[in-house]
């Protein structure tokens, strides 16, 4: 690593080797305007107070750190949860789509896209856009469609345009592939709201950055409980990384915080069901950035599985594939089963009902060799009433 | 002097270069392809590399790439169909590709091959300006391939002229911004056109995006030095029975 903070990336966008905009001259205009005009929009002060009164009054934050404590008594060590899970329409993913949606808004774009696996960034960015009265188009694979009926339901609900993306794989990547060629074909009034920590520099350090009220919040959070600022662990779910970017943030270069990245496994990492994408990837150039990419030897994207949609991702953010490659991230990777299992056991054990991404995150907590005095804290992204259908079906809930 | 050099020395209007997915339709039609558009008047042959995910391209360009894909289409099986390229297809050969699967081939490696079976220039949408610049140029050059810039409607007079000193062989101007294969008002690409003629760039400027038939090639070459078709002619092979045929019937209708 040459420059000398994980945080943030360099002028190119580089977070070591990874990172960038690899993208065709026709969205050159798009993105360097908004990689001229991002840092400025979001820590002026009008935008500033817009946002974190939305934040506040409309999400729900700051969201609770609660202490665990049948957990953290099973585990050996003080366990908190932090409850993005609480955060308005059940997931972190709203801290991101309310920011892009005030920075869309300041650069006089009227036409919101978006891209979405499971639908919860569709959900997210379909509910910023009926707040601010803007058109949205959510790009969503044919084959997620019919597998997330209520979310396409909600998304219609909210008033957005839900267009099946019918290339390749029908899923996540091609969802993305589609959404950026809108944006090619629609460059003067459209602003392209991305989900997670990936696409072309400046997305994954903007995205990062909206995401990171989550490790400023720990940080006093835990100062008010502990008075200790800094965890000894952050553990979190990774597929393209926006919740574990958003925990880790302001620990990033806090080198006494062990932070832990957990990939979906799928049916076990070398099964070739998998997305484990630092285990099985190598460098590679997806969506406008270089990261580490699930790849044949000749190059072409590997179609990931996981059980859970919103891990079900080839590639991973550039700021993951810098914390993976200099050592300075823990990688573990739970299987579709232990994420399930450790669902059920989180949900009898604390009374939450998680995702299933989140779950991935619970599953290695007995992996890491925890002691008394050790304070974990776990990002519990998502909740998991978007995953009662794989849940009755998987855990046998219903007779 | 380069092919493509060369061709721009002779021929200063109405150049027709046709692109083809490598592999499509079937896995052994490349060569048979090329020699067709070589008979039937194409002055270039842009020979796309297929990739899984290719953000620059429409439905129909991808559908072909991901046909040619299935059929077993790689940058290995492609030189090696290439191999004997140059004893029967004399025109300037450029390949159009996506920066993954050259990287896992190995960039340096994909280049001298490139130059080592006759191929004149690389068009890789998705390289970036500041990479060919501190990384990649420099190998491009090294082993005298081309390298050709793609400019939009949207593209500023300063950074047309920085692509245009970057690029060698040709410009290729994007008639909008847009995929291949959309549809786009020509009024407004005429204007377009007609800027970059009173630039005097230093590379010719061929049109692609857009043209699909006598009237919009001709459209487009009156302010340029010619242009490129993709979609309407894979489009043209798509259910082909005999190729050589279809590639004539196509060209007749264009020139």
């Amino acid at each position: 690593m040459k420059t000398d903070t994980y945080q943030q990336p360099n002028e190119q966008g580089y977070y070591g080797e990874f990172g960038g905009a690899y993208i065709p001259e026709m969205l050159h205009r798009n993105v360097e305007e908004l990689k001229a005009k991002y840092l400025e929009i979001m820590y002026e002060s009008s935008f500033q107070k817009e946002f974190q009164y939305l934040l506040k009054d409309y999400v729900g934050r700051p969201t609770p750190l609660f202490l665990a404590e049948r957990l953290s008594k099973e585990f050996g060590a003080s366990i908190y949860l932090k409850r993005e899970d609480l955060c308005h329409t059940g997931a972190h993913k709203i801290n991101n789509t309310i920011g892009q949606i005030l920075l869309a808004i300041r650069l006089g774009k009227t036409r919101i896209i978006a891209e979405t696996g499971a639908g919860q960034h569709g959900v997210a960015t379909a509910t910023v856009c009926a707040l601010k009265g803007m058109e949205c188009i959510v790009y969503m694979g044919e084959k997620d469609i019919e597998r997330q009926a209520p979310n396409v339901a909600r998304m219609r609900m909210l008033g957005a345009k839900v267009i099946p993306a019918i290339s390749g794989s029908k899923t996540l990547k091609d969802a993305t592939n589609e959404a950026i060629r809108d944006w090619i074909n629609n460059p003067n009034d459209t602003h392209y709201i991305i989900g997670s920590v990936v696409g072309p520099h400046p997305y994954p350090d903007m995205v990062a950055r909206f995401q990171s009220v989550i490790s400023e919040e720990i940080r006093w959070q835990l100062k008010g409980k502990t008075g200790h600022e800094l965890p000894t662990h952050v553990v979190a779910c990774v597929g393209g990384g926006s919740n574990a970017a958003g925990a880790f943030y302001h620990f990033l270069d806090e080198l006494s915080v062990q932070l832990v990245a957990v990939e979906a496994a799928g049916h076990g990492v070398y099964s070739g069901m998998s997305a484990a994408t630092t285990q099985l990837g190598k460098p590679g150039i997806l969506h406008g950035s270089k990261s580490l990419l699930m790849q044949t030897e000749d190059g072409q994207v590997i179609e990931p599985h996981s059980i859970s949609a919103g891990l079900d991702y080839p590639g991973v953010g550039p700021l993951h594939a810098n914390l993976y490659t200099s050592g300075r991230g823990l990688f573990l990777s739970a299987t579709d089963e232990e994420a399930l299992q450790s669902a059920l056991h989180v949900s009898k054990t604390e009374g939450i009902i998680p995702a299933l991404e989140t779950a991935h995150a619970f599953a290695v907590l007995g992996r890491l060799n925890l002691k008394e005095t050790d304070r974990v804290v776990l990002c519990l992204s998502g909740r998991g009433d978007k995953d009662l259908a794989t849940y009755i079906k998987e855990l046998k809930l219903v007779d | 002097m380069s092919r493509l050099k060369e061709l721009f020395a002779s021929k200063k209007n109405r150049v027709l270069n046709v692109y083809c997915t490598a592999g499509f339709p079937e896995l052994t039609s490349t060569i048979k392809i090329m020699q067709a558009l070589e008979a039937n008047g194409a002055n270039i042959i842009e020979l796309g590399m297929p990739y899984s995910d290719p953000l620059a391209d429409g439905p129909v360009i991808q559908a072909s790439g991901n046909i040619a894909l299935a059929n077993g289409m790689t940058i290995k099986v492609l030189f090696d169909q290439l191999k004997d390229l140059r004893k029967t297809v004399i025109v300037p050969v450029i390949l159009m590709g996506y920066m993954n699967p050259v990287l896992q081939y190995g960039f340096e490696k994909f280049c001298v091959e490139a130059a080592a079976v006759g191929v004149d220039g690389l068009i890789l949408p998705d390289l970036p300006e500041h990479e060919f610049e501190t990384e990649f140029g420099a190998i491009i050059k090294k082993n005298g391939l081309d390298f050709i810039f793609l400019v939009t409607p949207e593209t500023s007079e300063e950074r047309l002229r920085k692509l245009d000193s970057l690029s060698t062989g040709f410009l290729y101007a994007v008639s909008s911004s847009a995929t291949t294969g959309s549809d786009k008002d020509f009024n407004a690409v005429e204007k377009y056109l007609l800027r970059l003629q009173e630039m005097n760039l230093k590379n010719p400027v061929l049109v692609g995006f857009g043209i699909k038939d006598k009237e919009t090639f001709e459209s487009a070459s009156k302010y340029s030095n010619g242009a490129i078709i993709g979609t309407a002619f894979i489009k043209a092979l798509e259910n082909s029975e005999d190729i050589a045929l279809s590639v004539k019937q196509f060209l007749s209708g264009i020139i």
